[in-house]
């Protein structure tokens, strides 16, 4: 039988705070293990907690940025559950009044625009981190570190709206890059600032009613996503295939062996016990406090893209390409910025950053902001370019010094002697021995095998070693040859 | 002299201080000797602090040298600590195997406000386990015995502090009031109580047990006491979210000022006379009624429709509260952990069913059981509606009268060796301490007098919100009125 796969996400996003969501421990990743702790966050008999404003703005910048409704009232709610790296016994969360609710992001796969419309957005603290094993340190048992615990979360949950794991790697890609946009959520997924689960479920196509939902958890890349669900999907087909009943459950992603296996079934879920948390009082929220981060939040990649197409004259694609990443449309307009009016050509840049920038980014598995060269120095290459100092080519060959090296363009270009031979004087002679060593081409030539004259212009590169100005040993060798 | 030492009130230890009748460190060794020699047969103190607590006094005897005019009326006043409250360095085990040599990490609010008035610390008060109990039988480290009468309970669960204070053995003290676990322990033992409006003292540093419903109490012989030990504690602390933000009047200075009721419409419910009252209480209070008449007051029966539902509204609302509260006690952590470690949930189960006793596990599975999906809405979210009702009562209530008057508890102290096997009996006896505990409000219990076999009746008023300053004033007249009664 032929199905349709229905998907939703629940993200978790840590919110970029430099104190935890009700302490005020530092929310920073890779100290030493319990070293930003305190009594709130250690869940210390006594304790109380005492909520992040900062963490609710950023709250509430995200769920601008996601299209939502932000809730003027919400409450904050215990959800119990025993756990060893959960030092109160309970979470505190947003359950049945949550920050946001509604929302929507618009994505494109296959050149098939998709509204992914969201649920709701909660905030919530997270729990520690257990470390298990058998290293010297652990001495073979289970250590809790809980430098974690307590730092904030939103959780952002998708209705059930996605029909393929495409959809759904594209959507949470676009969704991180939002969060970046804004400063909301650095959306390291290796450290574990972006978390994902996956609810998926199949129907037979033409079918309304949702199949059972299986959760998939612990995916943390984009690639675990999206094979996670593709084997989710495959999974539940064949099983209905084979006339076998899908268990709601909760399973877990294993990347090494590809499969995905039984976490825990329905009959053993937890029964959280959800109640307000009376250590503190329901979130009230001005309206003019919404305004205020409305109008201060940063311009987002849709817009970003639109602008780019609108003032710079780029094609759709380029544009999309560049506003992709929040460092990557960044290190755009800061090398834009500093070409001057006369140097500055959207679209030759746009060229370099993606065939050459991008390409070392890839190559040397770094991210743009982690290249040994920064916007200016490529900006300075491509005035060398523009003003005659290097060619094109050339430029190609020095932004891979940059990036091995981090020297400065106008260094490089020193120490190899990489200037542009643009003086007839100096291209000439170089002209004249081509054609005087290569007699037999120089008769086909002229004998109509216009090709030929391919052959004559890298010739004269080879001589000067690329650094000849291509226009200017055009010219020559076409007057040359005539 | 020294015998008399002990029974001396804030007021008379400042002006003796200031005399130099005596210094900080007699009155504090003075205390101390009296614990010691008394504590084996009433069990109310857990631990002293003895050097520190002489530390302190030395300290403030230097200051009452160099700086006398400038100290705060509780320098150098002995008081006793609830077991609940943490001390940093010091042992808190809010009377559980669980944290039997738990030691703070830190102190809690009202800790800190005590050190900076310079108070005197003498002990650790014990108390039902996790403050869960209205006999003080539910302590792991054994009972307290009431000081009136050995044979019978001090009252619970701040049973240790109220004991230090009729005992002589603390000049005041710190309790902790969920449902009435200052007041009632108060009214057993003859002593005064107050829990001010929730959110008046700040319960950072305090080992919760319902948290939206305790509170702090200050315990003393006396109003007065009770009013200094109160305005050092009182006041907005920005850790415990649901502190107010709201001036914490004086009551201290104008108590002496007034002495009648002159104008003042106290009010009463004869509803609440209903079940499971001794005659001898109902006659005492009703005996109280005239009292505040013959003092000027206007005195009014008032419509109180949703009182009787409190204890049931605060046994639903309290464990569900206490069940979140005492999951952090998980074998995990603290100090105690059961052998069998053959799985986590093993672990967690058997170190909680090993160290907590029988009523905080049965709080525990009854605060578990209302919260669980298919319950909630039948007992918890009721429970909150009718919380509401309370509330709106009292509100309406509060339109037409100044105070409520009730006795504190429906008996007198019960007999230790009782045996009650229907918790839900026992439960009743907050029946009149509840309600201004689940609506938020101030209350006050003060001694009213003693019943044939000589144990002490209280009498409680409850003001509305913020308003301890008058409510202790009020509650002063009383007291000097009652001490002019039963001296006749
Ligand atoms: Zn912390």
């Amino acid at each position: 039988m032929k199905y349709e796969a229905v998907i939703g996400l629940e993200v978790h996003a840590q919110l970029n705070t430099q104190t935890k969501l009700f302490c005020r421990c530092k929310n920073e990743y890779g100290q030493e293990a319990n070293s930003a702790t305190c009594p709130v966050c250690l869940g210390l008999p006594g304790a109380l907690p005492k909520i992040n404003q900062f963490a609710i703005e950023q709250a509430i910048k995200a769920g601008l940025a996601l299209n939502c409704n932000i809730q003027l009232n919400s409450v904050f709610s215990r959800k119990n559950y025993f756990y060893p790296d959960l030092p109160k016994g309970y979470q505190i969360s947003q359950f049945d009044k949550p920050l946001c609710l509604g929302g929507q992001v618009d994505i494109e796969v296959n050149e098939e625009a998709v509204g992914v419309v969201l649920e709701r957005i909660h905030m919530e603290e997270d729990a520690g981190k257990l470390l298990h094993g058998d290293s010297s340190e652990n001495k073979g048992g289970s250590l809790v570190d809980l430098n974690r615990a307590g730092v904030p979360l939103i959780e952002i949950v998708t209705t059930p709206c996605m029909n393929s794991a495409e959809q759904a790697s594209t959507y949470l890609k676009k969704l991180r890059n939002i969060l970046r946009y804004i400063d909301v959520c650095d959306g390291n997924m290796e450290e574990g600032s972006l978390r994902c689960d996956a609810n998926v479920s199949i129907r037979p196509v033409g079918s309304q009613t949702l199949g059972t939902k299986v959760e998939v958890k612990n995916m943390n890349s984009f690639k675990h996503v999206q094979k996670a669900i593709e084997y989710e999907i495959e999974r539940q087909s064949l099983a209905l295939d084979n006339n076998e009943e899908i268990h709601q459950e909760t399973r877990l992603w294993n990347p090494e062996k590809g499969i995905s296996i039984t976490m825990r079934s329905k009959e053993e879920s937890n029964d959280y016990r959800y109640f307000p948390e009376p250590d503190l009082k329901a979130l009230d929220i001005e309206q003019t406090w919404i305004e205020e981060i409305k109008e201060n939040l940063a311009e987002l990649p849709d817009a970003k893209k639109q602008r780019y197409i609108d003032d710079y004259g780029l094609p759709s694609y380029d544009a999309g390409v560049l506003t992709s990443d929040k460092d990557v449309a960044a290190f755009f307009e800061h090398a834009l910025n500093a070409l001057s009016v006369s140097e500055k050509n959207a679209k030759n840049l746009s060229n370099f950053v993606m065939a050459e920038v991008l390409r070392l980014c890839k190559e040397l598995s770094v991210s743009i902001n982690d290249l040994k060269f920064n916007a200016q120095d490529l900006a300075q290459l491509l005035k060398y370019v523009a003003d005659g100092t290097i060619n094109g080519k050339i430029a190609k060959d020095i932004v891979d010094t940059m990036a091995e090296t981090g020297e400065k363009p106008q260094a490089i270009i020193e120490s190899k002697g990489l200037k542009q031979l643009s003086d007839p004087k100096d291209i000439q002679p170089i002209i004249e021995q081509i054609i005087q060593n290569n007699p037999k081409q120089v008769e086909q030539y002229k004998s109509g095998k216009d090709k030929l004259f391919g052959f004559f212009v890298g010739q004269t590169m080879k001589e000067t070693k690329g650094k000849a100005n291509p226009g200017m040993v055009n010219q020559l060798l076409k007057d040359a040859l005539k | 002299m020294i015998n008399e030492l002990n029974t001396l009130s804030i007021k008379k230890i400042q002006q003796a201080y200031a005399k130099k009748e005596f210094s900080a460190t007699e009155l504090t060794q003075a205390y101390l000797d009296k614990i010691k020699q008394e504590n084996p047969n009433y069990n109310a103190f857990l631990q002293t602090q003895e050097s520190q607590a002489l530390e302190k006094a030395k300290f403030v005897d230097q200051q009452l040298k160099d700086n006398a005019d400038s100290l705060p009326p509780m320098a150098g006043i002995p008081i006793a600590i609830k077991d609940n409250i943490l001390q940093k360095d010091e042992i808190c085990s809010a009377a559980s195997q669980f944290l039997k040599s738990y030691k703070a990490q830190y102190s809690a609010h009202v800790i800190e406000k005590l050190q900076d008035n310079h108070a005197i610390i003498l002990g650790r008060t014990n108390m039902d386990e996790f403050a869960m109990g209205s006999a003080n039988k539910n302590s792991a480290f054994g009972p307290v015995k009431n000081p009136i009468n050995p044979d019978h309970v001090p009252g619970g669960s701040s049973g240790g502090s109220a004991c230090a204070v009729a005992a002589n053995q603390s000049c005041v003290a710190l309790g902790t009031d969920t449902g009435g676990s200052v007041r009632q322990p108060a009214s057993f033992c003859g002593i005064t109580a107050l829990k001010p409006t929730y959110g008046r003292i700040s319960r950072y540093g305090v080992i919760a047990f319902a948290s939206s419903l305790d509170q702090v109490g200050p315990m003393g012989k006396t109003v007065e006491d009770v009013a200094y030990t109160y305005e050092a504690i009182a006041g907005y602390d920005q850790r415990d979210s649901k502190s107010l933000n709201h001036t914490v009047k004086k009551a201290s200075d104008k108590l002496e000022k007034q002495d009648s009721l002159k104008d003042k419409v106290i009010g009463y419910s004869s509803a609440f006379f209903n079940h499971g009252v001794s005659d001898e209480v109902k006659d005492n209070f009703l005996q109280s009624l005239k009292h505040f008449e013959s003092l000027g007051a206007h005195v009014q029966d008032i419509d109180l429709a949703h009182l009787h539902y409190g204890v049931s509204c605060y046994y639903v609302i309290a464990p569900a509260e206490a069940s979140a509260n005492l999951a952090r006690y998980d074998g995990i952590r603290y100090t105690q952990r059961s052998d069998d470690s053959s799985s986590i949930a093993n672990l967690i189960s058997s170190s909680r069913s090993e160290f907590f006793g029988d009523e905080v596990c049965r709080r525990i599975l009854l605060g578990t059981f209302v919260l669980s999906s298919g319950f909630y809405d039948a007992y918890y979210l009721k429970a909150l509606k009718v919380r509401n009702l309370i509330q709106q009562d009292f509100i309406e209530a509060f339109k037409k009268v100044d105070y409520i008057a009730t006795p504190t508890s429906p008996t007198t102290a019960f007999k230790l060796n009782q045996q009650n096997n229907d918790p839900l009996q026992k439960y009743l006896a907050d029946m009149y301490t509840v309600p201004a505990s689940i609506a938020g409000l101030p209350a006050i219990s003060l001694p009213n007098g003693r019943s044939d076999n000589n144990l002490p009746f209280g009498i409680q008023l409850i003001g509305s919100y913020y308003t301890e300053d008058d409510l202790l004033t009020t509650a002063h007249v009383l007291e000097k009125a009652i001490g002019f009664h039963q001296q006749g």
